[in-house]
């Protein structure tokens, strides 16, 4: 039976059996020092003893504590109900419509909006972290002239009679969507004669570039995944970094949902060098070289031009592992069909349009009638703009919310030459690279305290407003801009007086702007109709693509660096955000670094090892620039190439990300006109012998080389066999051989009223992590920082293991070692699982965990003595310990931000208790939010309906692979996905859905979390 | 007891009667409106609305912060009547000569508007205010009549209790003392008589105190009951510990709930505007007190300002919140939530409370330990009619004999109050 199955592992060293792994994997708790004072347990004993009788005597005094209510209570606001206000989250080009839940006036969470045509609810981490940022208590907290707190009156004249004065002035902006701030920032530069520069810290040049030549079209296309049977993408992580990433993962996966009467999904094609996000995700990923990758665009479109009939072009011989069968199927899905190319390469793009018109997919899968404005940044105008302020000729410089010193590729220019300009100022929130070298400094709002109207899309129109009173003496930059060009209307009237004029005209339903207005507000959005159609194209391809033939090579013989971003990360504007550091990345699990990440073959060459995070440093130079970054074996990776992460390396952002990791803005190449994030020339890596641990989570939480915990099939297979790829385990018991549900040593319990339970779908689940997030900002986890989690105790109530497999059959070690350079990847939401016959219940010498009459799994912390038998027992590993008080501890507030200082603790949801020192904790289903939910259901005098409660993973799941419901309701979205057919109010539901399962149904704890097979879209088990 | 009665009761149907008789003269001033209706109907549904809009600032039959409003139909006509009510200001901005001299009387105090209330609520209001709750004197009288018979013939007071139970123990410590003189008369007697051996031997033991205290029996019994002693008050101290019953911490403002909930009657949702919709019943915000003390300034009726009333003021003018001492502290680890229990449960605030109306200063009336709370959720009855949240529940416990109950629904469960 083992050899016709796959091989599963979640790291190197458990592939190779590595010896500090067996010997982790053996321990429920690492060893090391559990304590951060140098204080002992003799010390403690000691202690004990004085404490005891000073807290009963203490005890005697009742401690005094103050009720203070509002002098004016306002109307909407009731202490402990909370507030939903739609708004809009915009960083540079990214964006998503959000509703934001308030406590007493305190923004604590954000949910993704579901009335939004773009982002249609859905959230991702960078999102979901970004209400923490709000009380970061290193924002300026004021205007500031040459380092000195000043104020608004003296910085408003001086800037005002400065810029007027100051010559050429250019106002720099990554990119603004936001039509009434564009129209601000015009007002200032009409008044002072000065220009526009936009860039991205994340460019995508190349693809509104190759629009306007293509198509003479601004903007970038609208793309439809859900749309296309084949998706072909060259390096483009759009389930993870690309332009719009909560968008796409929507549409993805609602190609790729599968049920028996829709057995059909996409097919996906991934051509890339760094395993992303969307490689992993992938049916059939190819590693390539950054190189190569223009030939391999190049191949395609001659591909598809032969069984077309179009005229093919010269270049393109290139040998690309599934690219013909890419081309073949693309061809037969015409029309239903996308490629898109992560390059940044205005003639990649171009050759990219091409394709994509002779797939007919222009107007249907790839919109250029209807384009986003998510990405407006223009390298060649910008690097003109830094060519110029290092040659002095600019006279004045306006940085709006944008941080060029450090995530541009030239921003070493840029800070030499911002002392040339005669005046400088920034809006920036936080004292930064940029910020900290500007002479005015007119700090802007964070956007959960602004106004602002968004226009991400020709046609879709979004609102954002405060949710919050300024935390600071802070002004929205908009007003200062309109205050600087003599304008003195506030922006909250400039923002309504622009929607009067340009929006209220478009519809005729209501016939009162305020009316009008107030809907907007209250939506969060507004859309005009559009119909889609084809864009006729401008140009042919023969100039790109003989400019392509001569830039890439087919075999390039020296290493290439591709840089890429992080899902947490991003370009690095919100790594100051502790949440975004801990999370691990979901490809490499690692947390609070960047790294080199190299591929087997390159380490085996260089002779280095690595297991369990610790491995050494190298040297990366590139054209005299050099770093000194750990290594990080990446199964995947592509031979010849190294990956780095941009968002790291920051010198003043703040305590928390100050100092992590290296900055790869730096080596960056700006020099062709377009940012160019493949470097394929003068790379040269050096191993040191310097070691180095990298705080990984991916082997922590093993289940000991348990078989079975994923299932899987393939497409074929499913058709044939809706079970296909499940494992049926059997105990043996007088004679037959019974399901391990039939024997148990319980009675079982009865659910009257709720049963709660999850149903995950691997199949929607890409891994994104934004549910690891909106947990830990729900239920108040902690934070622990590098250290610890070096220590294996990060606190996550929900992690996504990440599984590598090899192809069915490999079992020599040659074998295996050859399916890990470019493995199949499976991603698994892990959390409670709720057990009706739980392990961990019947361990525990204090009831501290007990199991309540709807099904949870409950933890009680008040009870726990810390024995942590819950913890040894529980076969899914979903217990956390807390070796340390997190919370008010002086050793963790710089990584514990939310708990640790007065503004931070404004996060915490009120609802939910901050553990203590020596407790566990773990997933509790979101009992807060049933608890609430049921209220809300009781005081209507009404039954629970599905969607009342929804726990907080599965509401910020962008691929809704997260079901959350009662298994006891007939009505409920998780019954018909499981199929439970009989009314019972027993734990044991007879689930008739074939692919569901659960983990570890031999050992039949009886889990209330139900997972579905995967489902890969491949001709035959293959790699 | 028949001959007290009699001799009581005829005075008071004297002045019974005398009651009743000015009570008519009285009822003779109102001539009420005759379109007014009297039906059981109207009154009733009268009586919501008034409880609901009127009854912060009106009663019946009294001045309170506004006027008395029985006879209210005699005194203006039915038109002006629902004018006033609805738009008192309108009225009076238009100079009807009656509004002003009202608003002028009453301190120019601001009735809210009520436009909200339609043609026939109106008249079902003052069917309420004109015919509704009358207190009938006979009756009245009747009941103080009964209560005061009642007391004197159901319960000795306690006084009467501890003065019977003093005589007795002096009574039992003289028949003592008696025993004691004829023991020792009878000794000194037997003494004098001719005994032999045996009768005098028990005549002449003695009991050895002191061979009894130095018996290892007594000694562990002793030591024994001590040590219990001892433990238990140590056990019991420590369960006190952070128990604050009966904490009554003094106040910024010396408010008394006796005052305005007992008094006065001021219903505890007024100010306590959370206790039906969230976790907390909320303590009032000043503006919640200005809207009746923006015109009472004192107590009683006293002239000028009371000091306490004008520290609302001094909060309420400078924009300073009033720093409340919280009296029931309940550990962060455990959520209590008084929509639960107030709206859902039907739970009276007196229950956990104690006797708020009767508090001057507010103490914590209950342990609000969880033995405490247990407790209540193993008694307490679940109020499942008419809510639909509870029926499938109901149903599967109509087998069992005992009704639902909390502790029959997972009220005992860790997760319904720590998480």
């Amino acid at each position: 039976m083992k050899e016709n199955k796959k091989t599963y592992w979640k790291g190197l060293e458990e592939l190779t059996n590595d010896e500090t792994f067996v010997k982790n994997a053996e321990r429920e708790f690492p060893e090391g020092p559990s304590n951060l004072d140098g204080s002992n347990r003799r010390d403690f004993l000691k202690l004990m003893g004085f404490s005891l009788a000073a807290a009963s005597l203490a005890a005697c005094e009742a401690p005094v504590r103050k009720a203070i209510p509002y002098v004016n209570k306002p109307v909407d606001i009731n202490p402990s109900i909370p507030n939903y206000y739609a708004s809009t989250y915009a960083s540079g080009g990214d964006y998503a419509s959000i509703v934001v839940k308030t406590r007493e006036g305190r923004p604590i969470k954000i949910d993704g909006n579901k009335l939004s045509p773009i982002s249609k609810g859905g959230t991702n981490a960078i999102v979901e972290a970004s209400v923490l940022s709000l009380y970061d208590k290193q924002r300026l907290s004021g205007p500031y002239i040459n380092g000195e707190k000043s104020d608004w009156a003296t910085i408003d004249a001086e800037v005002k009679s400065k810029l007027s004065t100051a010559g050429t002035v250019r106002i720099v902006a990554n990119t603004v969507l936001s039509p009434s701030t564009q129209l601000s920032i015009n007002q200032l530069a009409e008044t002072i004669g000065a220009e526009i520069v936009t860039y991205d810290p994340i460019s995508n040049y190349g693809i509104s570039s190759a629009a306007k030549t293509s198509y003479g079209v601004e903007g970038i296309p609208t793309y439809h995944f859900d749309k296309a049977n084949v998706i072909v993408s060259f390096g483009a992580d759009f389930l993870g970094t690309w332009i719009s990433p909560i968008e796409f993962a929507k549409q993805y996966a609602n190609g790729r949902k599968i049920s028996k009467e829709k057995p059909q999904m996409s097919r996906h094609f991934q051509f890339e060098s760094n395993l992303s996000l969307t490689g992993a995700n992938a049916d059939y990923r190819t590693p390539i070289k950054p190189s190569q990758s223009g030939l391999a665009v190049l191949a395609l479109y001659n591909a598809i031009a032969k069984q077309s009939g179009a005229s093919t072009v010269a270049g393109g011989a290139v040998e690309v592992g599934h690219l013909d069968k890419a081309a073949k199927e693309l061809w037969a899905n015409r029309g239903k069909s996308i490629v898109v190319s992560g390059s940044n390469d205005p003639n990649v793009q171009i050759v990219i349009n091409a394709i994509n018109d002779l797939l007919e997919n222009n107007g249907i899968t790839v919109d250029f009638s209807k384009p986003s404005y998510f990405r407006k940044g223009d390298d060649a105008k910008m690097s003109q703009f830094v060519s110029d302020l290092a040659a002095g000729r600019v006279g004045g410089v306006v940085f709006y919310n944008c941080n060029p010193v450090y995530d541009f590729a030239r921003g070493a220019e840029i800070a030499e030459g911002i002392a040339k300009a005669k005046v400088s100022v920034a809006t920036n929130g936080t004292m930064d690279e940029t910020a900290s070298l500007v002479q005015y400094l007119a700090p802007d709002h964070h956007y959960l305290e602004s106004w602002n109207d968004f226009n991400p899309r020709k046609g879709e129109y979004s609102l954002s407003q405060p949710t919050i009173s300024p935390l600071f003496d802070t002004r929205q930059a908009q007003e200062s801009f309109l205050i600087w060009a003599g304008n003195n209307t506030n922006y909250y009237d400039f923002l309504q007086e622009n929607w009067s004029s340009s929006l209220f005209g478009t519809q005729s339903e209501i016939s009162n702007f305020q009316e009008f207005w107030d809907r907007s507000l209250f939506n969060g959005v507004y859309s005009l109709s559009a119909e889609s159609s084809a864009v006729q194209s401008l140009t042919d391809i023969s100039v790109a693509a003989s400019s392509i033939s001569k830039t890439y090579k087919a075999d390039n013989g020296g290493v290439e660096l591709a840089v890429y971003s992080k899902v947490g990360i991003g370009s690095g504007a919100f790594s100051n955000n502790p949440w975004l550091q801990e999370m691990s990345d979901p490809i490499s699990k690692a947390t609070w670094d960047n790294y080199l990440t190299v591929s087997q073959k390159w380490a085996n060459e260089n002779g280095l090892k690595m297991a369990e995070g610790a491995t050494r440093k190298a040297n990366i130079t590139i054209g005299g620039k050099s770093l000194s970054v750990p290594v990080l074996v990446q199964p995947g990776q592509a031979d010849g190439t190294v990956g780095l992460a941009l968002g790291y390396g920051r010198s003043k952002a703040g305590r928390v990300a100050d100092g992590v990791g290296v900055n790869a803005f730096e080596l960056l190449d700006a020099s062709k006109g377009f940012v160019n994030y493949d470097i394929t020339e003068g790379v040269s890596i050096e191993l040191t012998s310097e070691s180095y641990k990298i705080a990984q989570t991916q082997t922590h939480q093993t289940y000991m080389g348990r078989e079975f915990v994923i299932q899987e099939a393939t497409l074929g297979e499913y058709k044939e066999n809706a079970s296909a790829g499940r494992y049926f385990p059997k105990v043996y018991k007088e004679g037959e051989f019974l399901k391990p549900s039939k024997i148990s040593l319980w009675k079982g319990h009865q659910y009257s009223q709720h049963h709660w339970g999850l149903a995950i779908d691997m199949n929607s689940c890409i891994g994104c992590g934004a549910c690891t997030i909106a947990c830990q900002v729900e239920n108040n986890v902690s934070v622990v920082g590098k250290q610890e989690v070096l220590n294996r105790r990060e606190m996550a109530w929900i992690r996504i293991d990440r599984y590598y497999s090899s192809p069915e059959g490999a079992s020599t070690n040659e074998e295996l070692e050859l399916a890990a350079d470019n493995p199949e990847v499976t991603f698994q939401p892990m959390m409670c699982q709720h057990c009706n016959n739980a392990p961990c219940e019947t361990v525990c010498p204090v009831a501290a965990t007990t199991h309540s009459s709807e099904g949870l799994n409950q933890m009680t912390y008040n009870r726990c003595i810390g024995t942590r038998y819950c913890a040894n027992n529980c076969p899914y590993k979903v217990r956390r310990f807390n070796w340390f008080k997190y919370h008010d501890n002086k050793d963790f507030a710089t990584v514990n931000v939310a708990q640790n200082d007065d503004l931070g603790k404004m996060v915490l949801n009120p609802d939910v208790t901050v553990r203590a020192r020596g407790v566990i904790e773990k997933c509790s289903m979101c009992v807060q939010r049933i608890q609430a939910g049921k209220l809300t259901a009781k005081r209507e005098a009404r039954k629970v309906q599905d969607g009342d409660i929804n726990t907080a993973c599965a509401s910020a799941c962008p691929t809704n692979a997260i079901v959350f419901g009662d298994m006891n309701d007939p009505e409920s979205n998780i019954t018909k996905m499981l199929k439970i057919q009989e009314d019972t109010t027993s734990a044991l539901k007879e689930v008739n859905e074939e692919r569901a399962y659960h983990v570890l149904e031999e050992i039949n704890v009886s889990p209330n979390v139900w997972y579905f097979t995967k489902i890969r879209n491949k001709d035959k088990s293959e790699a | 007891m028949s001959i007290k009665r009699s001799l009581t009761s005829v005075p008071l149907r004297l002045s019974t009667l005398a009651v009743l008789f000015f009570l008519m003269l009285g009822t003779q001033v109102f001539a009420v409106n005759p379109e007014v209706s009297d039906s059981e109907e109207a009154i009733s549904a009268g009586k919501s609305i008034f409880n609901a809009n009127c009854r912060t600032c009106h009663r019946l039959d009294q001045k309170n912060v506004g006027p008395a409003l029985r006879g209210v139909t005699d005194r203006h006509s039915l038109d002006w009547n629902k004018r006033f009510i609805r738009n008192s200001q309108l009225l009076i901005a238009s100079g009807d000569p009656e509004a002003v001299a009202i608003y002028n009387e009453f301190n120019q105090l601001v009735m809210p508007n009520h436009e909200f209330l339609s043609d026939d609520d109106l008249m079902n209001l003052l069917a309420y205010i004109e015919y509704g709750d009358k207190v009938d004197p006979a009756a009245q009288a009747a009941a103080g009549e009964g209560a005061q018979v009642a007391g004197g013939g159901t319960g000795i007071p306690s006084e009467y209790l501890t003065i019977i139970l003093g005589v007795l123990v002096v009574v039992l410590l003289l028949i003592l003392i008696v025993l004691g003189l004829i023991i020792s008369i009878l000794t000194k007697y037997l003494s004098n008589q001719k005994l032999d051996e045996e009768d005098k031997e028990f005549l002449d033991q003695k009991f050895d105190f002191k061979k009894l205290i130095r018996s290892d029996a007594f000694v562990i019994i002793i030591t024994a009951l001590v040590m219990a002693l001892v433990v238990k008050t140590a056990l019991d101290e420590l369960y006190t510990i952070g128990v604050q019953q009966g904490y009554a911490p003094s106040q910024p403002i010396a408010f008394s709930h006796q005052l305005h909930a007992g008094q006065y009657e001021v219903p505890c949702q007024y100010c306590h505007t959370g206790v039906e919709i969230g976790k907390s019943a909320n303590i009032p915000s000043a503006n919640i007190c200005m809207n009746c003390h923006t015109h009472i300034q004192n107590v009683g009726g006293k002239e000028g300002i009371s000091p306490e009333i004008a520290k609302i003021y001094d909060a309420y003018d400078n924009n300073k919140p009033i720093e409340w001492v919280r009296i029931h502290n309940l550990p962060d680890l455990s959520y209590f939530n008084h929509a639960q229990h107030v709206a859902v449960g039907g739970v009276e605030c007196q229950t956990c409370h104690g006797p708020i109306e009767e508090m001057e200063v507010v103490y914590q009336h209950s342990a609000l330990t969880m033995g405490w709370c247990i407790d209540c959720h193993r008694q307490t009855n679940i109020r499942a009619n008419g809510n639909e949240y509870y029926d499938k529940l109901v149903q599967l416990h109509s087998n069992s004999k005992d009704a639902l109950k909390v502790k029959d629904i997972g009220g005992l469960e860790c997760a319904k109050c720590h998480y």
